[in-house]
């Protein structure tokens, strides 16, 4: 079994040129396009294709058109020029490593279609709205959502030919939008997103190659916690916290602030990932302004005694680089008693009696030894 | 979806090393474990009970299973569902994570056409304290779980773990915890699983454990607002950063709701207490009129009245 993701799934999202060439394989048309990793490969794709085209930046981070990603021009020069100005930057966090370049469409109308799964039924969901565009989740009554259930069927193209796929990709989200009326006639997607569900990759093995989990996106240390198999959200306070499970993770942040701390980092290890609590040691106290070290287990399939020896163990290399740094203990649940014994034997110390305790200590040790002002 | 010592439980993936260690755990406990299932292995006895092929095979020779726990991985957990639900099991508990998302959506859909409940997936299952418990959970810890009259809902077994501590340490025994995993789509919800507890005779108040993400909570509102019985709520999150979310379809469908003052926001509005951190849920207990079990047997026995 695979580590868990507390309340997500974690998604692969596609970039539109990909999601493009999924649909378009589908039968969904298109515009003609060719992705470029050079300016003279847009120049090269925008002669193929026709003079006025579009260079779009391939990231998959949202409000890419309003971060200037989208740019619409007049030769295959300009296109070159465009490719030239998007590739090497940055938008949002994501580096732009490829531009798609797209015949222009003249378009008559937009429309929005996506299916998606309602959270609340758990039931495959379609959306429509005739208005489609970036501002389209705030014309929320414009949007007709229909729920599909097993067996239910749907005539019309696009819809039915993304509704198959959904399933046959595993899909968590297929949404095209805009999905434009040109003005003479077609309907094609102009824009297009998917996301996968990473617990499907091993019945999509090539599909899949290459393409990242979203769990992979994020700072350094966050990468290279999912290079190990564990999920971190660096969050700039001076308490570093390791806590198994996305639960008491987050109740143990949250504890730590309520009680006016600040805590450096989400980081779960919870699931198949308990027994990783050496490597995950080793990344909470690599970020800077660390000042104080918060252990809060609660075993229940992930067993203290475990996820306690490997903290010891890494403590035991890394604690010269940290020479003044407290620790506080809150150890309860599947294998409590060795575990809380392996604190006294090895480190010396005394676990606390409860987590509201611990988390005190935390804070109070956080203050002494600060790097915070 | 309360489990008691009279149900009949089988264990699908028994002979592995988690289903092994933890079925051991469950019959020390008093869980009534019948029988196990191993495609590769029928035939042999593990722990003291047979081992068969399939979940129907299973029910065959043993007749009535009320109950079966997968420890199967993800791959194989659609089909080990649809091998309980065709065996007449009306309640699987899928502990099993990372199962892919439309996987769970067939089970859910096959079970519900059948009349069989699924609790999870990613669930580390219930414990009916002084009973059974079918999962992992350290139901057999007393400093954790003792019988009593607190019904507890959570999505995460950790934080289920730590509420049901703090609950015993205040002198609140459970009279069941029910986990229905960390999953958005889940086959038993926050809402079922509190419209189930407001019948249960044995639960006197009910604790919801939540987190921000999806709607369980904001659903749940409705069951809070019909139920009989005082709710005290925990939503773990208030501090974590926002999350990304999926596309403008994601935005669509979840509106305002998924945050940690959404769901606040609905649980109270429906009636309930919500608390700041786990271990003022015994004191929002206490605001509401239920008191702790020693409390109540001091009372019982003492004449003098005191109700403080």
């Amino acid at each position: 079994m695979r580590r868990g993701n507390g309340t997500r799934v974690a998604a692969v999202k596609l970039t539109e040129h990909q999601a493009k060439t999924l649909l378009a394989e589908r039968g969904v048309l298109t515009p003609a396009g060719r992705l470029a990793r050079s300016p003279s490969d847009a120049v090269a794709a925008a002669g193929e294709i026709g003079e006025r085209v579009v260079v779009k930046a391939q990231v998959r981070t949202g409000g890419r058109g309003n971060a200037g990603g989208i740019i619409i021009v007049d030769s295959a020069r300009e296109a070159g020029e465009a490719a030239d100005r998007l590739l090497g930057t940055r938008i949002g966090d994501e580096p732009v490593g490829a531009v798609l370049v797209e015949q222009a469409e003249e378009i008559s109308a937009e429309h929005y279609l996506a299916v998606t799964i309602d959270p609340s039924s758990g039931q495959t969901m379609l959306l429509r709205s005739a208005r489609g565009g970036v501002e389209v989740e705030t014309m929320a009554d414009s949007i007709t959502r229909e729920f599909v259930e097993p067996g239910h069927l749907v005539h019309d193209e696009p819809a039915a030919t993304l509704l198959a796929a959904f399933i046959e990709l595993d899909a968590l989200l297929i949404e095209i939008n805009p999905l434009a009326k040109t003005t003479d006639g077609r309907l094609i997607a102009i824009d297009a997103k998917i996301e996968l569900d990473d617990a499907a990759r091993f019945r999509h093995v090539d599909l899949f190659e290459g393409l990242a989990s979203t769990e992979s996106e994020g700072t350094d240390r966050e990468r290279a916690a999912a290079d190990i198999g564990l999920r971190l959200v660096e969050l700039g306070g001076d308490i570093a916290v390791l806590a198994n499970g996305a639960g008491l993770t987050m109740a143990t942040m949250d504890a730590i602030v309520a009680a006016g701390g600040r805590p450096a980092n989400f980081l779960e290890i919870g699931g198949d990932a308990y027994t990783k609590a050496a490597p995950a040691l080793e990344i909470v106290l690599s970020q800077p302004g660390v000042s104080s070290l918060l252990v809060n287990f609660c075993g229940a399939f992930a067993r203290c005694d475990v996820m306690t020896a490997g903290v010891i163990d890494g403590w035991e290399t890394l604690r010269s680089d940290h020479p003044n740094l407290p620790i506080n203990f809150s150890i309860s649940g599947t294998g409590q008693d060795e575990a809380r014994q392996l604190v006294r034997n090895r480190l010396n110390l005394e676990p606390h009696n409860t987590m509201a305790e611990a988390v005190a200590a935390a804070i109070a040790g956080a203050e002494s030894s600060g790097a915070f002002p | 979806m309360i489990i008691e010592t009279e149900h009949r439980v089988i264990v699908q993936g028994i002979t592995g090393a988690q289903g092994t260690y933890w079925t051991e755990q469950m019959q020390a406990y008093g869980t009534t474990i019948i029988g196990g299932v191993n495609p590769r292995k029928p035939g042999i006895e593990h722990l003291g009970v047979p081992v068969f092929a399939s979940a129907v095979e299973a029910a065959e020779t043993l007749g009535r299973i009320d109950v079966s726990v997968l420890f199967v991985p993800p791959a194989g957990a659609l089909a080990a569902v649809g091998d309980a639900i065709e065996a007449g099991i009306r309640l699987v508990v899928v502990l099993t994570e990372f199962i892919p998302v439309h996987d769970t959506m067939t089970m859910i859909a096959m079970a519900n056409e059948c009349g069989c409940r699924i609790i999870g997936p990613n669930t580390a299952g219930t414990v009916t304290p002084g009973q059974t418990f079918v999962g992992f959970m350290p139901a057999f810890d007393d400093r954790i779980f003792r019988p009593g009259r607190i019904g507890v809902v959570s999505r995460s077994g950790s934080l289920g773990t730590l509420t049901a501590l703090e609950l015993t340490r205040a002198g609140y025994g459970q009279s069941a915890f029910v986990g229905i995993g960390g999953d958005p789509v889940s086959g038993t919800t926050t809402l079922e699983a509190v419209a189930a507890l407001d019948t249960h005779r044995g639960t006197d108040a009910i604790v919801i454990i939540g987190e921000i993400g999806g709607r369980k909570e904001e659903d749940a509102a409705m069951a809070v607002a019909a139920c009989s019985k005082p709710v005290v709520s925990f939503i773990a999150g208030a501090a974590a950063p926002v999350g990304t979310r999926m596309g403008h379809a994601g935005a669509i469908i979840e509106g305002t709701t998924g945050t940690h003052s959404s769901k606040k926001a609905a649980l109270v509005e429906a009636g309930a207490i919500v608390v700041d951190v786990p271990w003022e849920i015994p004191g929002a207990l206490a605001v509401c009129s239920i008191g702790p079990d020693r409390k109540h047997q001091t009372e019982e026995k003492s004449t003098v009245g005191d109700t403080t």
